[in-house]
C-alpha cells in the first residue's frame, strides 16, 4: 500500500516546459543480511518510501545513521535495485523493463555528491582530469577549446578561482571545501537537472559549511533540484523548501520545512529536536524518559507496525500492529502517527 | 605539466633514500652492460679464445671456461637474455595478476568466486615442481619457453594481493562517483582503481622478477634448459658438470652466480625503497632525521633546566 | 583561590615535515581548576587536537613538544620519568577519544579490556578488579550482562559510553575528552551528554572538553577558549563568550550555525580556507579571512590580552582593546 506524500504536482509552464521532476513511489529496499543459499535473511532498508523533487526546489530528508535515508539515494541513480516501488524521471519508470532508461541517459539528469571530501575524488587525478571526464561522456559535441573553456567556466561558477590554476592541482593539494566545490562541478558538469546531495557538509569545517550550501541555494535558484540528505535538521531547515524525516526506512513525518521543524507533530521528530544543542537555547533539567533510549530495531521485510514503537512514550497496543497512515495536519505537513488527530 | 610532476615524484623518490639510488644504479648498469654487450666485450662468447680455464688476466679480464671461452663476454651476453626471461616473465605475472585481482575486486559476487577459486588452485600448486615436470616433459627448453612457463605459474599471490586493495577501494565514493557518471567499468577498473594500486603492482613486479631470474637460473643449473644458449644459468650449469670448484676454476662459478646475486640485490633494494614511497607510516624519510636530532635537543635542554 | 589542577604555559608543538615545520600549537596558556570544565572550540588544524595529545605526552613522530611546561598539580608532565606517567596516565588524568571503535580493541571483550586497565595500575585481584569494572558500567547506564560482548556488538552510543566508563575507572582528576560526541547521532550524543552532567556531579573531575560544535560546548563548560592556527584568540566564560563573542573567527563561527527556532536569514560563515601551517603570515593569523583587518593586523601579530571590566575575557585582537 503506497502512500502518495508530495503534493498534487501541477505543471508549471516555465518559459515553455514543464518543470522537471523525479519522483520515487513506494521504495522497498532489501538487503541480504547472510550469504545463505536457502532461508536466507534481509533486512529491510526502506519501507514505502514516496517523495518528489522538482527542479529548482530541495527536499530534505532528516534522519539518523540507519534511517535508510542514503539508501534512498542511492537507489535512485541506480546503485541499488529496489524490491518494489518506481523511480519516475519526468513521469518515464526508469526501470521499467521494456524500455529502461540506459546509465548515460540518466547519469544526464541525475548525479550525486557524498559525505567525505576526501574520498569523492581520486587521489592520482588532476581536477582537470575529474571534469573532463563527464564533459567528454555527456556533452560530446563540445570540442578541443570548447572543453576547456566549459571546464573553467564550470569551475568559476562554483566559485573556485582561478580556474587554470585550480585545473591542474591534485585533490590533496586543496581544502575540503574545494574539493566539495570539486565534487558539485563535477556533477553539475553532465548538464543535471538533479543532485542527490547524501550529508555534502557534515564533514567540514563548520565555517566552511555555509559557503558551501550557499553556493547550493544559488545553484537551486538557477534551476537545479536537490535532494539534500542530513542528520542536521537546522540546515535542512535553512537549505530546502520541504523536509521528510525517516526513520529506520519509515518516512514519519513531511512537508513544509518550517512547518516540520517549528511544530513537529511525530514523537520521533520531537525528539531529534529536542536532542539538538542550540546557541542560546535554555536547555530544561527534564531528563529525556529512559525509554528512548532502547536500541533502534532492526526492520526485516516481515516486519510489521511502527518502528518508533520500542522507543515512544505514546506507544498504544495497535502501533505494534500496524503502520498508521499519513495524516494531513496542516496546508503542507503530513504525520504517520497513531497518536495524531 | 606532466612533466614537471614526474620529476618532481623522482626528487621526492631519491632524496635520502640510499637504497633506491644504490638499487637503480645496479640495476641500469646492467642493463645498459647487458644492452651494449656486443660493443662491451671484445670475443664471442661461444668461440674458444684461449686455453680451458684460464685464470682472470689482462687480457681476459674473468678468465675462460673450459671450453676456453671468454668468461666475461660469456657473462654479459647472457646477461642480455638472463635478464629478458626475469622481465617477460615479471610481465606476464603482472598482466594476469592485474585482470584476475582487479576484476575479481571490483566486481565481487559470483566473478569474485569464480576467479578467486582458480586463483587460489594455481596458488597450492607447488611451482618448482611443476616447472621441473614440464621442463622436463617437454625435453630441453629454452628461455622463452622458460619465461612462458614461470609467468603463467607465478602470478596467483599478486592476484590476491591485488584484489584486496581494489577491494578496499572499490566502495569509495570516488569510484562510486565515477559509476554514477556513467563511465564503462573497463575504464573504471584500468584508469580510476589501477593507478591507485601502483605501487603495489610495480613492488609485485620486480619481486616476480628477482623469482623469476632466480627460478630460470636453478632450472638451467639443474640441466633443465637448453645449454646451446648462453646465460647466466647454464654458465652455472656448464661450471658445474665441469667440475669447475674442484679443479680451482672458481671463476667460471662465481661470475655469473655473483651476476645473479648483484642483480638480484639492486632488484631487492629498488623494491624497498618502493615500499617506502607507498607507505608513508614506514617513517623512514628524511624529516625522521630532523626529527630526531630535535627531539634530543629538547631533551638535553628539558633536563638541564 | 584554588591553585590550579591543569597549568600549560608556553607550549608549542611542531610537526616536522619534508616541507618544514608546522607549529600545530603556538605558545599557548591554559589553565583548568579542579572540578571545572574548560571547552576548547576551534576547526580542524587549530591545534586543539594535539594540544589534548601533549597533555598526557602521547606525541610520536613526526611531532614533537617543542617548548613549554605541563604543569598537573605542579609537576611537569614533559619531565615526567616513564614511571612518573604511568601513574600519571589514566589514575590522574584520562582521555575520551573521537571514536570508540579506534579506542577499543575489537579482539577483545569489554569486559576483560576494563579489567586490564584495572590491574595496570592497581595491585588488586582479578575479582576485584571486576567488580569495579561492573561498577564503572553501571555508572553509564550499561548492564552488568555486557561484560562479555565484543565491541562490535554494541552500538555506537554504548561503545562511548564504554569509552567513558573506562576513562572513569580509576576516578581520574580530569578527563579530556576530544570530539566524544561527534560520530553520534544527535539523540545518542544528548543521552551522553546527560550522562556526563549527572557524572560530573557525582564526582566532580574536571573535563577538557574538546569539539567544533559551540553550541554543545556552551551547555556543559565553564569557561570556552577558541583555538585558531595554532594560537588561542579568544577565552572566557562560556554563556558570555557565546552571547557577546569579541575576535572576529568567534563571530564568525557563531554565525555559521543555522538555527531551527527564530528567523531564516541567509547565513555567510566565514569567507575564505583554513590556515595552511606552512605558510604563516607575518602578522595575526586570521588577516586573510578577517573581514576588519587592518593595517596592524598584516604586520603585527596580536597577543593575548586580558579585557578591562569584570567578566574575565582574554582576546588576541588588535581591534579590540
Amino acid at each position: 500500500m503506497t502512500q502518495t506524500v508530495y503534493s498534487k504536482v501541477n505543471a508549471v509552464k516555465q518559459s515553455g516546459s514543464e518543470v522537471e521532476q523525479l519522483e520515487i513511489d513506494g521504495l522497498v529496499i532489501d538487503f541480504a543480511l547472510d550469504n545463505a543459499l536457502f532461508n536466507r535473511q534481509y533486512m529491510r532498508a526502506v519501507n514505502g518510501v514516496s517523495f518528489s523533487i522538482k527542479a529548482g526546489e530541495a527536499l530534505a530528508i532528516v534522519g539518523e545513521s540507519g534511517s535508510g535515508k542514503s539508501t534512498c539515494a542511492r537507489a535512485l541513480t541506480r546503485l541499488y535495485e529496489p524490491a518494489a516501488g518506481t523511480l519516475r524521471l519526468n513521469g518515464k519508470d526508469i526501470n521499467n523493463t521494456a524500455e529502461p532508461i540506459s546509465q548515460s541517459e540518466l547519469a544526464k539528469r541525475v548525479q550525486m555528491i557524498f559525505q567525505d571530501p576526501f574520498g569523492s575524488l581520486n587521489p592520482v587525478h588532476t581536477i582537470r582530469h575529474h571534469l573532463y571526464r563527464p564533459i567528454k561522456i555527456h556533452m560530446p559535441h563540445l570540442k578541443g577549446d570548447e572543453v576547456e573553456q566549459y571546464m573553467f567556466k564550470t569551475l568559476e561558477n562554483v566559485g573556485l578561482t582561478p580556474a587554470a590554476q585550480i585545473a591542474d592541482k591534485y585533490p590533496h593539494e586543496l581544502s575540503g571545501g574545494q574539493r566539495q566545490r570539486v565534487a558539485i562541478a563535477r556533477a553539475v558538469a553532465t548538464g543535471a537537472r538533479f543532485i542527490l546531495a547524501d550529508e555534502p557538509i557534515s564533514m567540514l569545517d563548520v565555517s566552511i559549511r555555509l559557503g558551501i550550501l550557499n553556493l547550493m541555494t544559488d545553484m537551486k535558484e538557477r534551476g537545479i533540484g536537490f535532494l539534500y540528505i542530513t542528520h542536521d535538521i537546522a540546515t535542512a531547515r535553512y537549505f530546502a523548501e520541504r523536509t521528510a524525516v525517516m526513520y529506520v526506512g519509515h518516512m514519519v513525518e513531511w512537508g513544509a520545512s518550517d512547518s516540520v521543524t517549528q511544530t513537529p507533530r511525530h514523537p520521533y521528530t520531537q525528539l531529534l529536536l529536542s536532542a539538538v544543542p542550540e546557541v542560546g537555547r535554555k536547555r530544561d533539567a527534564k531528563r529525556a524518559d529512559s525509554k528512548t533510549k532502547n536500541e533502534i530495531p532492526l526492520w526485516r521485510p516481515d516486519s510489521v507496525g511502527c518502528p518508533f514503537v520500542s522507543r515512544c512514550t505514546l506507544a498504544e497496543k495497535r502501533c505494534s500492529r500496524e503502520m498508521p497512515v499519513a495524516k494531513q495536519v496542516a496546508s503542507d505537513h503530513f504525520v504517520r502517527c497513531f497518536a495524531v488527530e | 605539466m606532466h612533466i614537471n610532476q614526474y620529476f618532481k615524484f623522482l626528487r621526492r623518490f631519491y632524496r635520502g633514500n640510499l637504497a633506491a639510488s644504490i638499487g637503480s644504479i645496479i640495476v641500469a648498469t646492467m642493463i645498459l652492460l647487458s644492452v651494449f654487450a656486443g660493443s662491451i666485450a671484445e670475443n664471442d662468447p661461444n668461440k674458444r679464445v684461449a686455453r680451458g680455464h684460464q685464470p682472470p688476466s689482462a687480457e681476459l679480464l674473468l678468465g675462460s671456461t673450459r671450453s676456453g671461452k671468454d668468461v666475461l663476454s660469456q657473462v654479459l651476453h647472457g646477461g642480455k637474455i638472463s635478464l629478458l626471461v626475469a622481465f617477460s616473465a615479471a610481465m606476464i605475472t603482472t598482466v594476469i595478476a592485474v585482470a584476475v585481482g582487479i576484476s575479481a575486486g571490483y566486481f565481487g559476487g559470483r566473478v569474485d568466486e569464480i576467479l578467486m577459486s582458480f586463483t587460489n588452485i594455481v596458488l597450492v600448486f607447488p611451482q618448482l615442481p611443476l616447472l621441473i615436470i614440464i621442463a622436463a616433459f617437454v625435453g630441453q627448453v629454452g628461455p622463452i619457453v622458460i619465461a612462458l612457463i614461470i609467468g603463467l605459474s607465478s602470478w596467483a599471490w599478486g592476484a590476491r594481493v591485488i584484489r584486496s586493495q581494489t577491494m578496499a577501494i572499490r566502495n569509495k565514493e570516488f569510484i562510486i562517483a565515477a559509476e554514477v557518471m556513467g563511465e564503462s567499468k573497463l575504464r573504471i577498473m584500468f584508469m580510476e582503481i589501477l593507478p591507485n594500486l601502483i605501487s603495489i603492482v610495480v613492488g609485485g613486479a620486480i619481486g616476480t622478477c628477482i623469482y623469476a631470474l632466480m627460478a630460470e637460473a636453478g632450472l638451467e643449473f639443474l640441466g633443465l634448459g637448453d645449454p646451446t644458449i648462453i646465460t647466466w644459468g647454464t654458465m652455472l650449469f656448464w661450471a658445474q658438470s665441469n667440475s669447475a670448484f674442484i679443479v680451482g676454476a672458481w671463476w667460471d662459478m662465481v661470475v655469473p652466480g655473483t651476476a645473479i646475486a648483484i642483480f638480484g640485490g639492486g632488484l631487492a633494494l629498488l623494491n624497498m625503497s618502493i615500499d617506502q614511497l607507498s607507505n608513508p607510516k614506514l617513517k623512514t624519510g628524511g624529516y625522521i632525521k630532523t626529527w630526531r636530532r630535535m627531539k634530543s635537543d629538547i631533551e638535553a635542554r628539558r633536563t638541564e633546566a | 583561590m584554588n591553585s590550579p589542577l591543569l597549568k600549560i604555559r608556553n607550549l608549542c608543538v611542531d610537526y616536522v615535515t619534508d616541507w618544514g615545520n608546522a607549529r600545530a600549537v603556538n605558545n599557548v596558556d591554559l589553565e583548568i581548576y579542579p572540578g571545572e570544565t574548560v571547552g576548547l572550540a576551534g576547526e580542524s588544524g587549530c591545534g586543539k587536537s594535539t594540544l589534548a595529545f601533549a597533555i598526557a605526552n602521547l606525541h610520536c613522530a613526526p611531532a614533537l613538544i617543542t617548548g613549554g611546561e605541563i604543569l598537573f598539580e605542579g609537576m611537569d608532565v614533559l619531565k615526567m620519568s616513564d614511571d612518573e606517567l604511568r601513574s600519571f596516565r589514566w589514575a590522574k588524568a584520562s582521555m575520551v577519544f573521537q571514536s570508540a571503535m579506534n579506542a577499543l580493541n575489537p579482539v577483545i571483550t569489554i569486559g576483560e579490556q576494563m579489567i586490564d586497565v584495572v590491574l595496570a595500575h592497581e595491585d588488586v585481584t582479578r575479582a576485584e578488579a571486576k567488580a569495579r569494572a561492573i561498577k564503572s558500567l553501571e555508572l553509564v547506564d550499561i548492564h552488568a550482562s555486557r561484560m562479555e560482548s565484543y565491541p562490535h556488538q554494541l552500538s555506537g552510543g554504548m561503545r562511548q559510553r564504554v569509552v567513558i566508563a573506562i576513562a572513569l575507572i580509576l576516578r581520574p582528576k580530569l578527563i579530556i575528552m576530544d570530539e566524544p560526541t561527534t560520530a553520534l547521532d544527535v539523540v545518542v550524543e544528548r543521552e551522553i551528554m546527560n550522562q556526563l552532567y549527572d557524572l560530573k556531579k557525582e564526582f566532580g573531575f574536571a573535563i577538557l572538553f574538546i569539539s567544533h560544535d559551540l553550541a554543545l560546548m556552551g551547555e556543559i563548560t565553564d569557561r570556552i577558549g577558541v583555538m585558531y592556527g595554532g594560537k588561542m584568540i579568544e577565552l572566557g566564560a562560556s554563556t558570555d563568550l557565546i552571547t557577546s563573542p569579541k575576535h572576529p573567527y568567534t563571530r564568525g563561527l557563531l554565525k555559521s550555525f543555522p538555527t531551527i527556532f527564530g528567523p531564516k536569514t541567509r547565513l555567510e560563515g566565514i569567507p575564505g580556507n583554513p590556515l595552511n601551517l606552512l605558510e604563516v603570515p607575518n602578522g595575526c593569523y586570521f588577516q586573510s579571512r578577517c573581514t576588519e583587518c587592518v593595517d596592524q593586523c598584516i604586520s603585527q601579530i596580536p597577543a593575548l590580552k586580558r579585557l578591562s571590566g569584570d567578566a574575565p575575557r582574554m582576546v588576541a585582537c588588535h581591534l579590540i582593546d
